[in-house]
């Protein structure tokens, strides 16, 4: 059984695109990438999963159960951290986390008391008074005290600092080789590459690539940025070629040893090789999508 | 229960002040009646004497002169539109607030159907209109006491009964509103309690416009009716009623189907 299972779920607003037709298939137990841009769709395709709106068409079943008949079992077994942790004002920490867990009829204070402790977050304060990151803190307690098993994060690490960053990834990936699923929804291309063994690219609404990261990431191109007089054609494995006084840049997509052995044999003064930002990923999907059709 | 506990936590703050004011108020307008009852005879004759102002407020059917009359006309006012503003405020921002204040997403993504938060949220609001109004009604009570006057209490039971139907209805009607809001409806709440309010009064001022009374709550709410019939007009109440309902039964459509932003 798949943990999340969506047949050409649409959903349609009044003004603006939404998604459309979306198939998605995530398996129990994988830590699973759902990557794109601002306005992609992401949020929208979890607010769907999760009953926050109804899909316009389409079907779409979590751990097993539908979206539209069985929200409260839904939700019951899964964790949500939303993109921006906003809670009841004047209420402290130790009252959103009861409630969190009262409302879930559990009683999780062990496991509550533990994650504050990793987070170093504490109870006494009060939500309003908390800085951005600190209130995620309470939204990542709140999504996982209650034991889920499935996790949806919504841009996760947004607010945190490199080691909470790290310790919260830590503690993801505990609750994953436990058994729970994750669906880490993220516009950061190296939280995705680093964390999951599968990701979906959505761009405009529509998954444009589904496959495992690494198969997706020996796809991508890297930027090369080349200082020095430089002679290249536009190829196969380079692409988007930009020219200026003494500076070249490209994409590269091929075999970084014949990239070097080439770029050696000329009068170079610098270089950098990068990751693509995302918009170059796409890009390059777009390109892909256009010669042939992407495995989906 | 849960959810109760969590909305009363929310608005005890705003019950307080609300409360206490309105009673308070009404308990100064009550430690003043021994002193303006000397000077009463006056007071009467000119009140009942101004026209259409008189009977606006219904002031030509009650005797200022008493402290029920005086007391109906007062409670009226303070009571009848503090009340109500409190009613329709609490009404409206129920459901409205949680997508203002954006606690909404993280409300709704906890296993709790929504006909259980419109259920939960609703109770809310009742129960705080009932306490507000117990409270209100023992201080007037007491207040009443105080300066040693005979309590009346069938009269003052009516009255503050037919206040807390308008209250009702009121936060019934708004709450159904709120439903469909996703911003701050304070203006829409305020609004439909002041112009239920000036309905009645344009119902007392013409003839013509009597069947307002059945549509505004307030027109059960007239304080000289209910003290020369001693009773509540059912006929007035039973529309208001419906349109409680009416207010309920939207806000449990609307709000089942909607899309969270």
């Amino acid at each position: 059984m798949n943990a999340i299972q969506t047949v050409n779920l649409t959903k349609n607003y009044k003004k603006s695109r939404g998604i459309i037709d979306l198939n998605l298939s995530v398996e129990k137990g994988e830590f699973f990438g759902f990557i794109g841009p601002n306005g992609a769709g992401k949020s929208t395709t979890i607010r769907t999963l999760l009953g926050l709106i109804a899909p316009s068409s389409g079907s779409a079943q979590v751990l097993g159960m539908d979206i539209r008949t069985d929200r409260e079992n839904i939700l019951s077994r899964t964790g949500y951290l939303p993109s921006e942790a906003i809670f009841y004002s004047g209420t402290k920490v130790r009252d959103i986390l009861k409630l969190s867990a009262d409302l879930h009829k559990k009683d999780c204070r062990e496991d509550a008391a533990l994650l504050c402790d990793r987070l170093q977050l504490s109870l006494t304060r009060k939500v309003s008074e908390l800085s951005f990151g600190n209130r995620k803190k309470v939204a990542i307690v709140c999504a996982l005290q209650h034991s889920p098993e499935l996790l949806i994060l919504d841009e996760p690490t947004s607010g945190l600092d490199p080691l909470m960053q790290r310790e919260f990834f830590s503690i993801l990936k505990e609750r994953n080789s436990a058994g729970t699923t994750v669906f880490l929804s993220s516009h950061i291309l190296s939280e995705i590459q680093h964390n999951c063994t599968r990701a979906a690219i959505i761009r405009e609404g529509r998954i444009i690539a589904c496959d495992s990261v690494d198969a997706l990431s020996k796809a991508n191109a890297k930027r090369v940025n080349v200082r020095g007089s430089v002679h290249l054609q536009e190829g196969d494995s380079i692409r988007n070629l930009k020219k200026s006084d003494d500076t070249v840049s490209f994409l590269y997509n091929g075999d970084i040893r014949l990239l070097l052995k080439m770029l050696s044999e000329q009068n170079i003064t610098d270089l950098s090789i990068s990751e693509p930002d995302l918009e170059e990923i796409f890009m390059h999907y777009y390109e892909n999508q256009k010669r042939s059709v992407p495995q989906l | 229960m849960t959810l109760l506990k969590h909305e009363l936590r929310q608005g005890w703050k705003s019950l307080i002040i609300w409360t206490v004011s309105i009673g308070f108020f009404m308990a100064i307008c009550v430690f003043m009646y021994p002193e303006m009852e000397n000077q009463m005879d006056g007071v009467n004759d000119m009140f009942s004497s101004m026209g259409s102002f008189t009977t606006a407020f219904g002031m030509d059917r009650l005797n200022f002169g008493t402290l029920i009359g005086f007391y109906a006309i007062e409670c009226g006012n303070i009571l009848g539109i503090g009340g109500a503003f409190f009613a329709a405020l609490l009404g409206i921002s129920a459901l409205a607030k949680e997508e203002q204040e954006r606690t909404a997403e993280f409300l709704l993504t906890h296993p709790v159907s929504r006909v259980r938060i419109i259920t939960g949220k609703l109770a809310a609001v009742i129960l705080q209109i009932h306490m507000m109004d117990i409270f209100i009604f023992l201080l007037s009570v007491s207040s009443i006491a105080a300066i040693k006057e005979e309590i009346p209490l069938h009269e003052l039971c009516l009255l503050h009964l037919s206040y807390f139907f308008v209250q009702i209805e009121l936060a019934s009607l708004c709450y159904g509103i709120s439903a469909f809001l996703r911003h701050s409806g304070m203006g829409i709440g305020l609004g439909i309690a002041i112009v239920m309010y000036f309905l009645n009064i344009v119902a007392n001022i013409s003839e013509h416009a009597e069947f307002l009374k059945y549509i505004t709550p307030f027109g059960y709410a007239e304080g000289a009716d209910i003290l020369v019939n001693t009773s509540l007009d059912m006929g007035k109440l039973l529309p208001g009623i419906i349109f409680s309902i009416i207010g309920i039964a939207l806000a449990y459509w609307k709000y089942t189907r909607k899309d969270i932003q």
